[in-house]
């Protein structure tokens, strides 16, 4: 026992709770910042995903008087409803197979023969996909209308008068099926890079001709691709818009999306009937990816990519090369320049017609100095960028946390975000602008006639893209990285902002650009929810569509294409520095 | 049999650095990659040829342009006096027949079994496809396959969809539908590569077995020199697109023509040194650590820098000087692995290592001072490049 140990000060005992330095008082009250951004992100998913579908169904089926299945009876109970669904069914069915049958065949020649000119090929096969469907729909009425059309024009002589009508329903068919072929061209790529191309060099070893190599092992192995393909292709053309609208109306040739615009524009609109419609329209949707969610897997037996490498080699087309690549020439000069030159063409001109000496003297650029001096259009394409960038911005910004909530957490139900970010997808667009003007006619929120509530429609429309992009990355990251942030103290913000996010970068760029791009084109859910001086470009084009402006609304067209290939382009280069391969 | 006859096929090396994206060499970078260059070879009927070498070496593209899939820039193929392939400033007619119509059996490096088949139906498909003069009627289809799949012990499976199989099987499936149609050439790329060790091992003997009973000309590809050696009646070692050695196994084997064939078959110790005296094929070479005494067909002038090989099997270790031997050196053993079948010492000599393999109850621990006896003959000659 000694006595002349110094007195040590006394530490005061650390106050109860972890052993940190104690916060601020108020501070423990606020939720953490994780707990802060997972539930603002997921409330805001769930709210785009659901409100819609919920007022849409409450918008049907109740009215002042109640529970009423009075829409329903005024949308299906007339003789006009087997048209309606067998122009549908038909108009769906004939698009997807032109669509398979382009989109296929370009896709085989492209990945496995060594046609000409492929690099070229591919770009032009994706061009369609650039163009916003409406001027490419006007641009074909432009060709083949029985009265103006071109086409029809220049065959008068020789086959007689109006040998073509785009207003049939043949028309229409053509012109979806040529609009969905590049996704077609997309999706069979895909299929054909990954089969092994020994199981056809084999064929050909073991005496087999081409065309049988095609038909006995190309073929039945690409089944399920095409099977994916035709469904996705079907529910596509059934949400289909500005095709059977601009087409298909001025014949009374219905389907349910021109159906529900038409009801629509009554006076008083019908409000319950269309939503009638919508859901009848929404119910086959639903159908349609069940199906080919279902076909999908049962393919799985097809493995064809065995996980060991090989190279993709090219088969030779011998004598049939420049056949070929004559037929390829042919189809894209019909189906890609013929549209864009018409449309350059008709920019040009003071009033339509159809192209002679005289009129290549008078040509003007007059269309595009009344496009300057028109303030509707400069709004109008303030409007499509304003809501390009914001939409893009906000979903890829949501998707980021939603990824990792999806893919990197543990927290229970994750798999509903998932279903509700996928949920819009289902939804046509022209159901999705009738829903969301449903919920805010009702809401208090002065939304309704506003930018604004395009800016909802838009980024619910695109979260499913967005989370694509978002999750694809997610996965691709390493949960170490994480792991190890987390080891070394880093607070979950912390490692989300300094590790995951730059990692997600490129990613959440490829989103975004891919968002942007598309925004361009969107007209079937803005068609019902803009009001004067909210239009966006495509909605001017409609406009101008309908007031028989076919000579401004070539030259806004050309205007949009030019900044549509351009944006896509710099996207492209863009997405090339960031390390992105072509998507 | 089959002749080959200055094969060259080439890519435009430039172009495709170009689509790639990769920086190109300006205007002095070579224009044009050889794949195949000037390849020139004769089978005999009934050989089995085997094409070794490393990835990238072109045995795989000659292989192909036999089969008609590749088409060369110049060259000729013929099968059986019938020419497949003719193009060239020295050829009078170009020929180049498709691959469909040249009656070769082929079988894969991934078997190409089509999966939507059954097993019966992946055998009768070469059957089937041929024209309708020279199609068999199903009886005789149904024969010929059953026997093919009987010889392949696969018979009790004909009926089962082909992605049912295992790998072995699978093989044996792909070589069933190659041999149906009885061609004069068989050629097979890679066929065991996709194979666990020990499979390899009995598919082996397998194909060894077949090819003599069923006496088909064959062509082989394969990076496996143990495969090579086993199999082939005469083996073409191919680097960068051209035959650097060709003979029989054996001979391949012990007399390396070059460092590059000596390295790639089995392992070797090379000693470098100098020509010092030349007895006819006795040759004297001085090295930094002592001298060999060794036999070799190769024509080199006294005083010529030259590298001598000698495998590691052929190095033998005592622990006491033995009498009368030549090409004994005096060394250390540094390390000693034990391989089960064989026990690997490495001896130093001076600043140098030599391996040296041991049967198994050989066994000198490191540290030891051994004694190196290299038998002359043993010994090769390989050319400095």
């Amino acid at each position: 026992m000694t006595t002349t140990t110094p007195i040590r000060p006394t530490v005061p005992p650390p106050a109860a709770g972890p052993g940190q330095p104690e916060p601020g008082r108020w501070r423990r009250l606020l939720p953490k910042p994780e707990f802060l951004t997972l539930s603002v992100v997921t409330l805001i998913i769930a709210y785009l995903a659901i409100v819609p579908l919920y007022y849409l169904f409450w918008g049907t089926f109740f009215d002042a008087t109640g529970l009423t299945f009075d829409g329903f009876r005024r949308a299906y109970g007339n003789d006009q409803i087997f048209s309606l669904v067998g122009n549908s069914l038909w108009f769906a069915a004939g698009s997807a197979i032109v669509s398979l049958v382009f989109g296929t065949a370009l896709a085989y020649l492209n990945v496995r023969t060594d046609v000409p000119f492929k690099a070229l090929f591919f770009a032009a096969s994706i061009i369609p996909l650039v163009i916003p469907g409406i001027l490419y729909t006007i641009a074909w009425i432009l060709l083949g209308s029985p009265d103006i059309g071109l086409i029809n024009h220049y065959l008068e002589p020789v086959l007689g008068r109006a040998v073509i009508d785009v207003f049939s329903i043949w028309g229409m068919i053509w012109v979806e099926g040529l609009q969905l072929s590049p996704i077609v061209f997309l999706l069979m790529v895909a299929s054909f890079r990954a089969m092994d191309p020994s199981l056809e060099e084999s064929a050909l070893m073991s005496g087999a001709s081409r065309w049988t190599v095609f038909r006995k092992i190309t073929l039945p192995l690409a089944r399920p691709a095409i099977v994916a393909a035709i469904l996705i292709m079907v529910v596509r053309s059934l949400e289909s818009f500005e095709v059977p609208a601009l087409l298909g109306l001025q014949n009374g040739i219905y389907v349910f999306t021109s159906r529900i615009y038409f009801v629509l524009r009554d006076y008083p609109p019908d409000l319950s009937a269309a939503g009638a419609l919508a859901i009848g329209l929404l119910l086959i949707a639903i159908i349609g990816v069940v199906i080919s969610n279902v076909a999908g897997r049962a393919s799985k037996n097809f493995q064809t990519v065995t996980g060991k490498g090989f190279r993709p080699r090219p088969m030779d087309l011998g004598r049939w090369r420049p056949v070929v690549g004559v037929l390829i020439i042919g189809y894209f000069l019909l189906t890609v320049v013929a549209p864009l030159l018409v449309l350059l063409y008709t920019s040009l001109l003071r009033f339509y017609a159809p192209p002679s000496a005289n009129t290549f003297a008078t040509m003007t650029l007059d269309n595009y100095r009344q496009l300057i001096n028109t303030p509707v259009a400069l709004t109008a394409a303030k409007n499509s960028l304003i809501l390009g960038l914001s939409s893009a911005t906000l979903v890829m910004a949501l998707m980021a946390v939603a990824a990792w909530i999806v893919v990197r957490s543990k927290i229970r139900g994750r798999k509903v975000l998932d279903a509700l970010a996928f949920l819009p997808l289902v939804i046509p667009g022209l159901v999705m602008g009738l829903a969301l003007s449903f919920v805010y006619l009702r809401s208090p929120i002065p939304i309704y006639g506003t930018l604004f509530i395009l800016l909802i429609s838009y980024c619910t429309r695109y979260l499913p893209y967005g989370m694509r992009y978002a999750v694809t990355s997610m996965q691709q990251i390493s949960n170490e990285l994480e792991e190890s942030a987390l080891v070394n103290g880093a607070s979950w913000w912390q490692t989300f902002r300094r590790v995951l996010l730059p990692l997600l970068m490129p990613g959440l760029i490829a989103g975004w650009i891919y968002i942007l791009v598309v925004s361009f084109r969107e007209l079937s859910s803005s068609i019902l929810l803009y009001s004067p001086g909210n239009e966006v470009l495509s909605i001017l084009i409609f406009e101008q569509f309908e007031n028989g402006q076919f000579t401004v609304l070539s030259a806004l067209g050309v205007v949009m294409v030019l900044t549509l290939v351009v944006l896509v382009t710099v996207a492209y280069k863009l997405g090339a520095k960031v390390g992105l391969k072509q998507d | 049999m089959l002749e080959v006859q200055s094969l060259v096929k080439s890519f435009d090396g430039e172009r495709r650095k170009r689509r790639r994206g990769q920086k190109t060499g300006g205007d002095d970078a070579p224009a044009r990659v050889f794949a195949v260059n000037n390849v020139s070879f004769t089978v005999e009927p009934g050989e089995l040829f085997t094409l070794l070498g490393p990835s990238g070496c072109g045995k795989s593209t000659t292989l192909r342009s036999i089969a008609g899939l590749e088409h060369p820039d110049s060259g000729t193929v013929s099968v059986a006096g019938r020419v497949l392939f003719a193009a060239g400033d020295g050829v009078a007619k170009r020929v180049n027949v498709p691959a469909n119509s040249r009656g070769l059996g082929m079988v894969f490096q991934s078997y190409a079994i089509w999966p939507h088949m059954t097993v019966f139906e992946n055998v009768a498909f070469p059957l089937r496809v041929q024209s309708r003069a020279q199609r068999p009627g199903k009886r005789e289809i149904t024969e010929r396959v059953d026997r093919v799949l009987e010889t392949m012990e696969l018979l009790p499976y004909a009926d089962r969809h082909a992605t049912k199989l295992s790998g072995g099987q699978q093989q044996r499936l792909a070589l069933a539908r190659a041999i149906v149609i009885e061609p004069s050439l068989l050629l097979l790329d890679e066929p065991l590569s996709n194979l666990d060790a020990k499979l390899r091992e009995s598919l082996r003997f397998e194909l060894k077995r077949l090819q003599r009973e069923l006496g088909i000309t064959s062509i082989y590809v394969t990076h496996d020199q143990i495969e090579a050696l086993s199999l082939s009646s005469n083996i073409a070692v191919m680097r960068a697109g051209e035959v650097v050695q060709l003979g029989k196994p054996r001979d391949i084997y012990e007399n390396p023509q070059n460092k590059f064939v000596a390295e790639f078959i089995g392992t070797s110790n090379f000693i470098d040194g100098t020509v010092a005296a030349r007895n006819g094929d006795r040759y004297v070479v001085e090295t930094r650590d002592g001298r060999l005494v060794l036999d070799s067909g190769a024509n080199m002038p006294i005083g010529s820098e030259v590298v001598v090989s000698i495998r590691p099997e052929a190095v033998m270790l005592h622990t006491a000087r033995p009498v009368g031997a030549e090409n004994v050196w005096e060394g250390a053993v540094t390390t000693r692995a034990f391989l089960g079948d064989a026990v690997d010492h490495v001896v130093a000599v001076g600043k140098r290592d030599i391996r040296a393999r041991c049967l198994p109850h050989i066994s000198h621990a490191p540290g030891t001072l051994v004694y190196m006896q290299m038998d002359p003959t043993k010994l090769a000659l390989v050319p400095v490049d």
